[in-house]
Protein backbone atom coordinates (compact mmCIF):
# COMPACT_ATOMS: atom_id res chain seq x y z
CA UNK A 1 0.00 0.00 0.00
CA UNK A 2 1.10 3.64 -0.94
CA UNK A 3 2.28 5.24 2.49
CA UNK A 4 2.05 8.46 1.01
CA UNK A 5 0.64 11.20 2.72
CA UNK A 6 -0.06 15.15 2.75
CA UNK A 7 2.64 16.84 4.41
CA UNK A 8 2.52 20.98 4.94
CA UNK A 9 6.16 23.17 5.22
CA UNK A 10 7.26 26.95 5.08
CA UNK A 11 9.72 26.86 2.63
CA UNK A 12 11.96 30.68 2.36
CA UNK A 13 8.93 32.12 4.03
CA UNK A 14 5.78 29.74 1.03
CA UNK A 15 3.74 27.22 2.78
CA UNK A 16 3.94 24.52 0.72
CA UNK A 17 2.02 21.08 0.68
CA UNK A 18 3.77 17.96 -0.60
CA UNK A 19 2.33 14.41 -1.01
CA UNK A 20 5.11 11.93 -0.34
CA UNK A 21 6.20 9.35 1.51
CA UNK A 22 7.33 11.04 5.07
CA UNK A 23 10.59 8.96 5.39
CA UNK A 24 11.86 10.45 2.17
CA UNK A 25 14.87 12.76 2.82
CA UNK A 26 13.91 16.03 2.53
CA UNK A 27 16.83 16.45 0.22
CA UNK A 28 15.06 15.02 -2.05
CA UNK A 29 11.59 16.80 -1.99
CA UNK A 30 13.54 19.98 -2.05
CA UNK A 31 14.93 19.00 -5.26
CA UNK A 32 12.33 17.24 -7.21
CA UNK A 33 9.04 17.99 -5.90
CA UNK A 34 9.50 21.67 -4.98
CA UNK A 35 12.16 22.42 -7.56
CA UNK A 36 14.76 23.97 -5.41
CA UNK A 37 18.34 22.27 -6.81
CA UNK A 38 20.08 25.06 -4.69
CA UNK A 39 20.70 22.35 -2.43
CA UNK A 40 23.23 20.07 -3.68
CA UNK A 41 23.52 16.57 -3.03
CA UNK A 42 27.16 15.48 -2.20
CA UNK A 43 27.80 12.80 0.14
CA UNK A 44 24.51 11.65 1.32
CA UNK A 45 26.01 10.81 4.61
CA UNK A 46 26.36 13.75 6.63
CA UNK A 47 29.78 15.03 5.86
CA UNK A 48 30.13 17.28 3.10
CA UNK A 49 28.09 19.67 4.06
CA UNK A 50 26.39 20.12 0.21
CA UNK A 51 22.85 19.77 1.34
CA UNK A 52 22.89 22.12 4.52
CA UNK A 53 19.72 23.89 5.52
CA UNK A 54 18.31 25.62 8.36
CA UNK A 55 15.44 24.17 9.80
CA UNK A 56 13.24 27.09 12.05
CA UNK A 57 17.32 28.69 11.54
CA UNK A 58 19.41 25.60 12.90
CA UNK A 59 21.88 24.22 10.61
CA UNK A 60 21.57 20.94 9.07
CA UNK A 61 21.75 18.32 6.52
CA UNK A 62 18.85 17.99 4.76
CA UNK A 63 20.31 14.19 3.39
CA UNK A 64 19.75 13.20 7.02
CA UNK A 65 16.28 14.48 7.83
CA UNK A 66 12.95 12.99 6.75
CA UNK A 67 10.76 14.93 5.39
CA UNK A 68 8.32 14.08 7.91
CA UNK A 69 10.67 15.75 10.70
CA UNK A 70 10.13 19.14 9.07
CA UNK A 71 6.50 19.33 8.60
CA UNK A 72 4.95 22.79 10.26
CA UNK A 73 8.64 23.73 10.39
CA UNK A 74 10.05 26.52 8.49
CA UNK A 75 13.20 25.50 6.15
CA UNK A 76 15.19 27.56 4.74
CA UNK A 77 17.34 26.59 1.79
CA UNK A 78 20.17 28.81 -0.15
CA UNK A 79 17.07 30.06 -2.63
CA UNK A 80 15.40 31.73 0.50
CA UNK A 81 18.81 33.91 1.25
CA UNK A 82 18.44 36.97 -1.07
CA UNK A 83 15.99 39.58 -0.58
CA UNK A 84 12.51 39.98 -2.76
CA UNK A 85 14.42 42.30 -4.72
CA UNK A 86 17.24 39.92 -5.65
CA UNK A 87 19.29 42.23 -3.21
CA UNK A 88 21.79 39.24 -2.39
CA UNK A 89 22.77 38.83 1.52
CA UNK A 90 25.89 40.28 3.07
CA UNK A 91 26.86 36.19 2.78
CA UNK A 92 26.21 36.10 -0.72
CA UNK A 93 28.02 39.57 -1.77
CA UNK A 94 30.60 38.69 0.13
CA UNK A 95 31.30 35.08 -1.54
CA UNK A 96 31.10 36.86 -4.53
CA UNK A 97 33.38 40.12 -3.75
CA UNK A 98 35.97 37.79 -2.35
CA UNK A 99 35.87 34.77 -4.26
CA UNK A 100 34.58 32.06 -2.39
CA UNK A 101 33.74 29.24 -4.46
CA UNK A 102 36.30 27.97 -7.32
CA UNK A 103 33.45 24.88 -8.83
CA UNK A 104 30.64 26.47 -7.07
CA UNK A 105 29.12 23.08 -5.62
CA UNK A 106 29.84 23.12 -2.02
CA UNK A 107 29.23 26.92 -2.19
CA UNK A 108 24.99 26.83 -1.44
CA UNK A 109 25.79 24.55 1.43
CA UNK A 110 28.97 26.77 2.44
CA UNK A 111 26.64 30.31 1.96
CA UNK A 112 23.89 28.47 4.33
CA UNK A 113 26.55 27.78 7.21
CA UNK A 114 28.01 30.91 7.03
CA UNK A 115 24.58 32.31 7.32
CA UNK A 116 24.15 29.98 10.67
CA UNK A 117 27.16 31.09 12.07
CA UNK A 118 26.83 34.92 11.68
CA UNK A 119 23.07 34.56 13.33
CA UNK A 120 24.59 33.02 16.32
CA UNK A 121 28.28 34.64 16.52
CA UNK A 122 28.30 38.04 14.38
CA UNK A 123 31.84 38.87 14.80
CA UNK A 124 33.40 35.35 14.87
CA UNK A 125 37.34 35.15 15.70
CA UNK A 126 38.83 33.33 12.20
CA UNK A 127 39.44 30.27 14.54
CA UNK A 128 36.01 29.91 15.10
CA UNK A 129 35.16 30.49 11.73
CA UNK A 130 37.52 27.48 10.91
CA UNK A 131 35.78 25.71 13.13
CA UNK A 132 32.56 26.32 11.87
CA UNK A 133 32.94 25.98 8.14
CA UNK A 134 34.76 22.69 8.90
CA UNK A 135 32.03 20.59 8.36
CA UNK A 136 31.38 22.17 4.62
CA UNK A 137 33.98 20.41 2.46
CA UNK A 138 35.51 21.98 -0.70
CA UNK A 139 37.26 19.43 -2.57
CA UNK A 140 38.56 22.45 -4.75
CA UNK A 141 40.28 23.21 -1.52
CA UNK A 142 39.13 27.16 -1.61
CA UNK A 143 38.96 27.70 2.10
CA UNK A 144 41.20 30.22 1.90
CA UNK A 145 38.56 32.86 0.15
CA UNK A 146 36.07 31.24 1.91
CA UNK A 147 37.09 32.07 5.44
CA UNK A 148 37.50 35.44 3.94
CA UNK A 149 34.03 35.82 2.52
CA UNK A 150 32.53 34.90 6.10
CA UNK A 151 34.84 37.66 7.86
CA UNK A 152 34.04 39.80 5.26
CA UNK A 153 30.09 39.19 5.65
CA UNK A 154 30.37 39.71 9.18
CA UNK A 155 32.21 43.14 8.86
CA UNK A 156 29.44 44.33 6.46
CA UNK A 157 26.70 43.29 8.31
CA UNK A 158 28.18 44.88 11.46
CA UNK A 159 28.79 48.06 9.24
CA UNK A 160 24.81 47.99 8.09
CA UNK A 161 24.10 47.72 11.57
CA UNK A 162 26.27 50.66 12.74
CA UNK A 163 24.90 52.77 9.50
CA UNK A 164 21.29 52.33 10.33
CA UNK A 165 21.71 52.62 14.07
CA UNK B 1 12.51 0.82 -2.97
CA UNK B 2 9.31 1.40 -0.45
CA UNK B 3 10.12 3.33 2.17
CA UNK B 4 9.06 2.86 5.74
CA UNK B 5 5.63 3.95 7.10
CA UNK B 6 5.90 6.99 9.46
CA UNK B 7 4.74 7.26 12.86
CA UNK B 8 4.48 10.48 14.44
CA UNK B 9 3.58 9.04 18.32
CA UNK B 10 3.28 12.34 21.26
CA UNK B 11 4.02 10.60 24.16
CA UNK B 12 6.27 7.89 25.42
CA UNK B 13 3.41 5.67 26.27
CA UNK B 14 2.34 5.82 22.56
CA UNK B 15 5.79 5.47 21.67
CA UNK B 16 6.04 2.30 23.59
CA UNK B 17 2.37 0.82 22.21
CA UNK B 18 4.02 0.92 18.91
CA UNK B 19 7.24 -0.63 19.75
CA UNK B 20 5.00 -3.57 21.25
CA UNK B 21 2.57 -3.43 17.61
CA UNK B 22 5.63 -3.30 15.60
CA UNK B 23 8.22 -5.42 17.03
CA UNK B 24 11.50 -5.95 15.12
CA UNK B 25 10.30 -4.48 12.41
CA UNK B 26 10.33 -0.53 13.64
CA UNK B 27 13.17 1.64 14.35
CA UNK B 28 13.23 4.74 16.73
CA UNK B 29 14.14 7.75 14.63
CA UNK B 30 16.02 11.06 16.74
CA UNK B 31 18.02 13.07 14.75
CA UNK B 32 18.56 10.85 11.81
CA UNK B 33 22.25 10.82 11.66
CA UNK B 34 22.98 7.29 13.05
CA UNK B 35 19.48 5.40 11.75
CA UNK B 36 19.22 7.50 8.30
CA UNK B 37 23.31 6.24 7.56
CA UNK B 38 22.33 3.06 8.64
CA UNK B 39 19.33 2.51 6.30
CA UNK B 40 21.47 4.07 3.09
CA UNK B 41 24.29 1.29 4.08
CA UNK B 42 21.79 -1.09 4.17
CA UNK B 43 22.46 -2.37 7.83
CA UNK B 44 18.66 -1.12 8.99
CA UNK B 45 15.76 -2.10 6.96
CA UNK B 46 13.31 -1.00 9.29
CA UNK B 47 9.45 -1.45 7.46
CA UNK B 48 8.43 1.00 10.15
CA UNK B 49 9.98 4.55 11.64
CA UNK B 50 8.85 5.70 14.75
CA UNK B 51 9.76 9.22 15.16
CA UNK B 52 10.52 11.02 18.29
CA UNK B 53 10.24 14.45 17.66
CA UNK B 54 7.31 15.76 18.60
CA UNK B 55 7.37 13.45 22.32
CA UNK B 56 8.16 16.62 24.71
CA UNK B 57 8.84 14.22 27.34
CA UNK B 58 11.99 13.12 25.86
CA UNK B 59 13.08 16.37 25.24
CA UNK B 60 14.87 19.35 27.09
CA UNK B 61 17.85 18.98 29.54
CA UNK B 62 17.56 20.30 33.13
CA UNK B 63 19.01 20.63 36.51
CA UNK B 64 17.50 17.72 38.70
CA UNK B 65 18.73 17.28 42.78
CA UNK B 66 21.97 19.48 41.83
CA UNK B 67 23.02 16.92 38.85
CA UNK B 68 21.33 17.36 35.44
CA UNK B 69 18.49 15.25 33.42
CA UNK B 70 19.41 15.08 29.65
CA UNK B 71 16.30 14.13 27.97
CA UNK B 72 17.04 11.60 25.10
CA UNK B 73 16.14 14.17 22.17
CA UNK B 74 18.10 16.66 23.62
CA UNK B 75 21.19 17.54 21.13
CA UNK B 76 24.84 17.10 21.25
CA UNK B 77 24.99 20.89 20.73
CA UNK B 78 22.41 21.60 23.98
CA UNK B 79 25.23 19.27 25.57
CA UNK B 80 27.76 21.79 24.27
CA UNK B 81 26.27 24.77 25.15
CA UNK B 82 23.92 24.70 27.53
CA UNK B 83 25.11 27.08 30.76
CA UNK B 84 23.68 24.14 33.27
CA UNK B 85 25.94 21.46 31.56
CA UNK B 86 29.24 23.90 31.53
CA UNK B 87 28.70 24.82 34.78
CA UNK B 88 27.67 21.56 36.59
CA UNK B 89 29.89 19.27 33.67
CA UNK B 90 32.42 21.23 31.60
CA UNK B 91 34.08 18.13 30.56
CA UNK B 92 31.26 17.02 29.22
CA UNK B 93 30.66 19.94 27.38
CA UNK B 94 33.88 19.80 26.25
CA UNK B 95 33.30 16.50 24.55
CA UNK B 96 30.62 17.43 23.29
CA UNK B 97 32.24 20.26 21.12
CA UNK B 98 34.32 17.21 19.32
CA UNK B 99 31.51 15.65 17.83
CA UNK B 100 31.35 15.56 14.37
CA UNK B 101 30.59 19.37 12.63
CA UNK B 102 28.39 21.43 14.13
CA UNK B 103 25.49 20.59 11.81
CA UNK B 104 25.81 16.95 12.89
CA UNK B 105 25.90 18.10 16.60
CA UNK B 106 22.54 20.48 15.87
CA UNK B 107 20.68 16.85 14.62
CA UNK B 108 22.38 14.05 16.96
CA UNK B 109 20.81 13.57 20.16
CA UNK B 110 21.79 12.10 23.66
CA UNK B 111 19.69 9.15 23.30
CA UNK B 112 20.53 8.55 19.70
CA UNK B 113 24.23 7.96 20.27
CA UNK B 114 23.93 6.19 23.34
CA UNK B 115 22.01 3.32 21.55
CA UNK B 116 23.78 3.68 18.31
CA UNK B 117 26.34 2.28 20.44
CA UNK B 118 29.34 2.72 18.16
CA UNK B 119 32.49 2.80 20.45
CA UNK B 120 34.54 5.40 19.37
CA UNK B 121 32.00 8.35 20.24
CA UNK B 122 33.11 11.19 22.43
CA UNK B 123 29.89 11.11 24.68
CA UNK B 124 30.06 8.00 26.41
CA UNK B 125 33.17 8.10 28.23
CA UNK B 126 32.48 11.38 29.86
CA UNK B 127 29.21 9.99 30.80
CA UNK B 128 31.06 7.15 32.81
CA UNK B 129 33.39 9.26 34.21
CA UNK B 130 30.37 11.20 35.35
CA UNK B 131 28.67 8.13 36.96
CA UNK B 132 25.64 8.88 34.44
CA UNK B 133 22.51 6.48 34.80
CA UNK B 134 20.30 6.12 31.92
CA UNK B 135 16.65 5.45 32.18
CA UNK B 136 15.05 2.60 30.22
CA UNK B 137 11.32 2.46 29.81
CA UNK B 138 9.74 -0.82 28.64
CA UNK B 139 6.41 -2.55 29.00
CA UNK B 140 7.60 -3.50 32.44
CA UNK B 141 7.86 -0.02 33.87
CA UNK B 142 11.50 2.14 34.18
CA UNK B 143 14.81 0.99 35.27
CA UNK B 144 18.18 2.49 35.49
CA UNK B 145 21.19 1.30 34.28
CA UNK B 146 24.95 3.13 34.86
CA UNK B 147 26.19 3.98 31.49
CA UNK B 148 29.36 1.96 32.41
CA UNK B 149 27.51 -1.19 32.17
CA UNK B 150 24.98 0.15 28.88
CA UNK B 151 27.23 -1.85 26.08
CA UNK B 152 27.39 -5.15 25.14
CA UNK B 153 29.43 -4.43 22.08
CA UNK B 154 29.42 -3.12 18.85
CA UNK B 155 26.35 -1.15 18.04
CA UNK B 156 24.69 -3.31 20.96
CA UNK B 157 23.47 -1.74 24.03
CA UNK B 158 21.01 -3.54 27.29
CA UNK B 159 18.13 -1.33 25.93
CA UNK B 160 15.73 -4.31 24.74
CA UNK B 161 13.61 -4.59 21.91
CA UNK B 162 9.91 -2.57 23.04
CA UNK B 163 11.95 -0.72 25.34
CA UNK B 164 13.07 3.29 25.11
CA UNK B 165 15.96 5.04 26.51
CA UNK B 166 14.40 8.23 27.28
CA UNK B 167 16.89 9.64 29.60
CA UNK B 168 20.13 10.37 31.29
CA UNK B 169 20.68 11.39 34.60
CA UNK B 170 24.25 12.73 35.47
CA UNK B 171 24.64 13.50 39.11
CA UNK B 172 25.86 16.46 41.48
CA UNK B 173 30.04 15.84 41.18
CA UNK B 174 31.33 15.50 43.86
CA UNK B 175 33.41 19.30 45.50
CA UNK B 176 37.11 18.62 43.65
CA UNK B 177 36.78 16.50 40.91
CA UNK B 178 38.07 17.69 37.81
CA UNK B 179 37.45 16.51 34.57
CA UNK B 180 39.10 17.02 31.47
CA UNK B 181 38.67 14.95 27.81
CA UNK B 182 41.58 14.16 25.36
CA UNK B 183 40.46 13.26 22.12
CA UNK B 184 43.66 11.67 19.52
CA UNK B 185 42.35 11.52 16.05
CA UNK B 186 45.11 11.83 12.91
CA UNK B 187 42.89 12.99 10.10
CA UNK B 188 40.14 15.28 9.89
CA UNK B 189 38.65 16.64 13.05
CA UNK B 190 35.16 15.39 12.27
CA UNK B 191 35.95 12.24 12.51
CA UNK B 192 35.68 9.73 15.57
CA UNK B 193 38.96 9.62 17.72
CA UNK B 194 41.56 6.73 17.06
CA UNK B 195 41.38 6.83 20.55
CA UNK B 196 40.06 8.93 23.74
CA UNK B 197 40.15 8.94 27.07
CA UNK B 198 37.93 10.98 29.81
CA UNK B 199 39.39 11.34 32.76
CA UNK B 200 38.15 12.43 36.58
CA UNK B 201 39.84 13.33 39.13
CA UNK B 202 40.27 14.84 43.09
CA UNK B 203 43.14 15.52 45.12
CA UNK B 204 43.19 16.32 48.85
CA UNK B 205 46.61 16.23 51.85
CA UNK B 206 48.45 15.27 48.30
CA UNK B 207 46.23 12.49 48.06
CA UNK B 208 44.39 11.61 45.11
CA UNK B 209 41.29 10.78 46.54
CA UNK B 210 39.09 10.05 43.50
CA UNK B 211 40.02 8.91 39.72
CA UNK B 212 37.71 7.83 37.37
CA UNK B 213 38.92 6.96 33.58
CA UNK B 214 37.01 5.80 30.82
CA UNK B 215 38.31 5.22 27.02
CA UNK B 216 37.16 5.35 23.47
CA UNK B 217 37.76 3.18 20.53
CA UNK B 218 39.44 0.64 23.43
CA UNK B 219 37.24 -2.21 22.12
CA UNK B 220 34.24 -3.12 21.11
CA UNK B 221 32.40 -0.73 23.41
CA UNK B 222 33.22 2.35 25.30
CA UNK B 223 35.29 1.22 28.92
CA UNK B 224 35.62 2.55 31.95
CA UNK B 225 38.92 1.90 33.30
CA UNK B 226 38.51 -0.09 36.74
CA UNK B 227 42.17 -1.30 37.00
CA UNK B 228 43.39 2.39 36.03
CA UNK B 229 41.71 3.71 38.59
CA UNK B 230 42.89 1.49 41.41
CA UNK B 231 46.75 1.95 40.92
CA UNK B 232 46.06 5.81 41.10
CA UNK B 233 43.62 5.89 43.87
CA UNK B 234 45.10 6.71 47.25
CA UNK B 235 48.64 7.38 45.44
CA UNK B 236 50.37 10.48 45.72
CA UNK B 237 50.10 11.22 42.14
CA UNK B 238 53.46 11.18 41.46
CA UNK B 239 55.25 10.11 37.93
CA UNK B 240 55.57 6.05 38.83
CA UNK B 241 51.90 6.46 40.05
CA UNK B 242 50.45 7.69 36.89
CA UNK B 243 52.89 6.06 34.39
CA UNK B 244 51.45 2.67 36.42
CA UNK B 245 48.01 4.14 35.90
CA UNK B 246 48.50 4.31 32.23
CA UNK B 247 49.96 1.11 31.59
CA UNK B 248 47.11 -0.48 33.73
CA UNK B 249 44.60 1.49 31.64
CA UNK B 250 46.34 0.38 28.25
CA UNK B 251 46.28 -3.22 29.65
CA UNK B 252 42.54 -3.04 30.31
CA UNK B 253 41.88 -2.45 26.41
CA UNK B 254 41.42 -4.62 23.23
CA UNK B 255 40.86 -2.42 20.22
CA UNK B 256 40.69 -3.72 16.94
CA UNK B 257 42.85 -2.94 13.67
CA UNK B 258 40.95 -0.76 11.34
CA UNK B 259 41.59 2.79 9.45
CA UNK B 260 42.27 5.35 12.44
CA UNK B 261 45.08 2.42 13.69
CA UNK B 262 46.33 -1.03 14.37
CA UNK B 263 45.42 -2.30 17.55
CA UNK B 264 48.50 -1.60 18.90
CA UNK B 265 49.11 1.63 17.98
CA UNK B 266 45.53 2.50 19.67
CA UNK B 267 46.87 0.81 22.50
CA UNK B 268 50.02 2.45 22.68
CA UNK B 269 48.49 6.41 21.89
CA UNK B 270 45.66 4.87 24.86
CA UNK B 271 48.63 5.16 27.28
CA UNK B 272 50.13 8.08 26.03
CA UNK B 273 46.96 10.23 26.11
CA UNK B 274 46.01 8.51 29.90
CA UNK B 275 49.75 9.90 31.53
CA UNK B 276 48.71 13.13 29.67
CA UNK B 277 45.06 14.02 30.88
CA UNK B 278 46.24 12.76 34.47
CA UNK B 279 48.93 15.04 34.10
CA UNK B 280 47.23 18.07 33.38
CA UNK B 281 44.79 17.25 35.87
CA UNK B 282 47.30 16.95 38.94
CA UNK B 283 48.84 19.83 37.60
CA UNK B 284 45.33 21.92 37.72
CA UNK B 285 45.01 20.34 41.31
CA UNK B 286 48.55 21.33 42.32
CA UNK B 287 48.37 24.88 40.91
Amino acid sequence: MDNSERIALRVNGTECEVVTAAARPVLEVLREDLGLTGTKEGCSVGVCGACSILVDGTLMSACLMPVGAVGGREVTTVEGLAGDDGRLSPVQQAFLECGGFQCGICTPGQVVAATALLRESPRPAPEEVRNWMMGNICRCTGYYSIVSAVLKAADATAAQAGEQA
Amino acid sequence: MRLPDYHRPTTVAETLDLLADLGDEAELLAGGTSLVNMAKLGLAEPQHVIALGGVPELHGLTGVDGGLTLGAMATIRDVETSLPVRDLAPGLAEAASHVATVRIRNQATVGGNLVHADPNQDLPPMLMVHDAVARIRGPQGVREVPVTDLFLGFFETVVEEGEILEAVHVPAPPAGLRTTYLKFLPRTKDDYPTVSVAAGLAVADGRVTDVRLAVAGGGATPLRCRAAEEVLAGSDGGADAVAAAADALAGELEPISDGRGSARYKTEMARVSARRVLDRLLQEAAA
